[in-house]
């Protein structure tokens, strides 16, 4: 049986690394093949004027660009709120935290990272049904509902991402700054984060990604089909995964699927864009800081 | 100086129970939006009983059935297929392509789950309709197919790492005692490696139970209790995202709130089954 098993397992790894190389190619030619010949001029503004829908002059109605520009918006406004508290969070995990503290601590945020996502959706849908009740109708599911909900999804991410590089600085440097005199603040704050900084950063695009391609949050907690460009945050939008998955059911005719095709590629170039800043952040970055 | 380090110190330590805390707020958050249903019936029966608004019964049993058995089927597809991915990077492939198959998989992980679902809408659906399960397409072997690829780079991630920690001197034992790598992979690394792999696993079941994109696009939604692979179901996840747009008062809409409470605490379960796998490991492996 073992013998067997030892003389099958070659063959079986490399019939399952093939696999896997066709399904990622297949993927990626059958998108190609069908949304490039909507990639042109008209594809994120349609028929209005490229600088008057760029400086927000005019509405742009069959363009992608408002899915776009609610997708940017979204993301940064998330990332903005989550980035300060789960990066002090994170401090505080990796630098203070400590006994049985610690193991509750990242307990919960392991919990919170595991959390299906529609359900943190839910949960920002159930906080706007609160608001609702309690202001009177004016406050409902919005940009900015979304962007606090996404900004509770990636927190788990950057707690953890922050407290793993803090926690991976060689004792030795650790050490130093402290041994000549540094308050512990100062330490944080002066080596052990600059000396960390490729790996922060990683993380922090790497949560960039994930709020750009998340769609089960947002259907729950503002975005809609067609709301154009918003023009505050308390206002529903429209965002590229959700233009996405609407396309997929509610296509009309080839055109309308073409451009469905387009916004995946749209989605997968950014998200990939992101991805690949995120890994050479954490190679690279390092370096450029060091020999600007 | 003081003042500043210590409001600083204060605020981290502020973050940290403020963001613990919120996890714990939205737990309660949905008991308290969900509690007219429990007063209705009990937990019990809103477990067992089937979804028919008509007769007034609203319970959540054929989604747990479809949330279940979509994610245990992807899982049972993605697990020998991850683990022969992962043998590849770490044993069998020549050298050049092992660095190449892991980078494709990091980059498959930043592919997103509406582009697996929209891709397969139109290219497995068609075939299966026409070569496999006939009927739309749209069924519980569809959705766990392309979920089992969704999942795919999580477990090979965490299943090479852990094959990558069994120390080297046990590897190159095996290689002076004369040992083939698919023996060295069978006598030494497997079994010391287990407990990382069984992490990957459960991994990949919370995030086969968390998805929404693909169930909602491709498992077909229907609400009976599905007894067959080739019969559509709903998932819980695609139960929340399809109520939404039903009155909010609604004994319907209250039970989203009982799949989120089910989909919470199934989650954390399985946190602290994880944390249980993890004391298993030996020597920190």
């Amino acid at each position: 049986m073992g013998r067997l098993l030892a003389r099958l397992l070659p063959g079986f790894s490399w019939c399952c690394a093939l696999a896997l190389t066709a399904a990622v190619a297949t993927l990626v030619w059958f998108l190609l093949r069908g949304g490039l010949p909507a990639f042109n001029a008209d594809l994120l503004f349609g028929g209005t004027r490229a600088i008057d829908a760029l400086l927000l002059r005019r509405q742009v109605f069959d363009g992608l660009f408002p899915a776009l520009f609610g997708t940017v918006a979204m993301v940064l406004l998330a990332v903005s709120l989550a980035v300060p508290v789960g990066v002090a969070a994170g401090i505080y995990m990796a630098e203070y935290a400590g006994g049985w503290s610690k193991h509750l601590l990242s307990l919960v945020f392991d919990v919170l990272a595991g959390i299906p996502s529609i359900v943190i959706g839910l949960s920002g849908f159930a906080l706007a049904i609160v608001l609702h009740r309690s202001f009177d109708g004016r406050l409902g599911p919005c940009l900015l509902l979304s962007a606090l909900a996404l900004a509770f999804l990636v927190l788990p991410y950057l707690v953890r991402s922050t407290q793993t590089a803090l926690e991976g600085v060689d004792p030795l440097l650790r050490h130093t700054a402290l041994t000549l005199g540094a308050s512990k603040l100062q330490n944080i704050f002066l080596v052990l984060l600059p000396n960390r900084l490729a790996d922060l950063t990683g993380g922090i695009i790497l949560a960039v990604g994930r709020c750009a391609e998340d769609t089960a949050v947002i259907m729950l907690t503002g975005v809609v089909a067609s709301a154009g460009v918003p023009d505050s945050m308390l206002r529903q939008y429209e965002a590229l995964p959700f233009y996405v998955y609407y396309m997929s059911s509610q296509y009309t005719g080839p055109e309308e699927l073409q451009k469905g095709y387009a916004a995946a590629i749209l989605l997968m170039i950014i998200c990939s864009l992101l991805f690949v800043l995120a890994f050479m952040a954490q190679r690279r970055l390092k370096s450029w800081l060091l020999y600007r | 100086m003081p003042i500043l380090s210590r409001t600083l110190e204060r605020l981290f330590f502020l973050a940290a129970i403020g963001s613990a805390l919120l996890t714990a707020a939205i737990f309660l958050l949905l008991c308290q939006l969900g509690k007219p249903l429990f007063q209705h019936g009990g937990l019990g029966t809103l477990l067992c009983s089937p979804w028919n608004p008509g007769h007034g019964q609203y319970g959540i049993y054929p989604m747990i059935v479809g949330s279940l058995s979509i994610a245990f089927l992807s899982v049972l597809i993605s697990f020998p297929f991850s683990l022969g991915c992962a043998f590849f990077i770490t044993h069998f492939g020549p050298l050049a392509l092992r660095r190449k198959l892991l980078n494709l998989v990091r980059f498959m992980t930043s592919i997103p789950t509406v582009v697996y679902g929209f891709v397969a809408l139109f290219l497995l659906v068609p075939f299966m309709r026409e070569y496999l399960t006939g009927g739309s397409g749209l069924n519980i072997l569809t959705a766990s197919l392309m979920l089992a690829v969704l999942i795919a780079p999580t477990m090979i991630i965490f299943f090479v790492d852990s094959l990558q920690r069994v120390p080297l001197s046990y590897r190159q034992a095996v290689d002076a005692l004369g040992g083939s790598p698919a023996q060295q992979l069978l006598y030494v690394v497997l079994p010391m490696a287990w407990p990382g792999i069984l992490n990957g696993l459960l991994l990949g079941l919370g995030r086969a139970m968390g998805d929404t994109l693909i169930s909602l696009m491709l498992a077909g939604n229907a609400v009976a209790v599905p007894t067959a692979m080739t019969q559509a179901a709903r998932t819980l996840t695609a139960h929340i995202a399809l109520v939404m747009a039903a009155d909010f008062a609604s004994m319907e809409f209250q039970s989203i709130f009982a799949c989120g409470i089910f989909l919470y605490l199934f989650t954390a379960l399985l946190i602290v089954a994880l944390r249980l796998v993890g004391r298993l490991s030996p020597r920190g492996l």
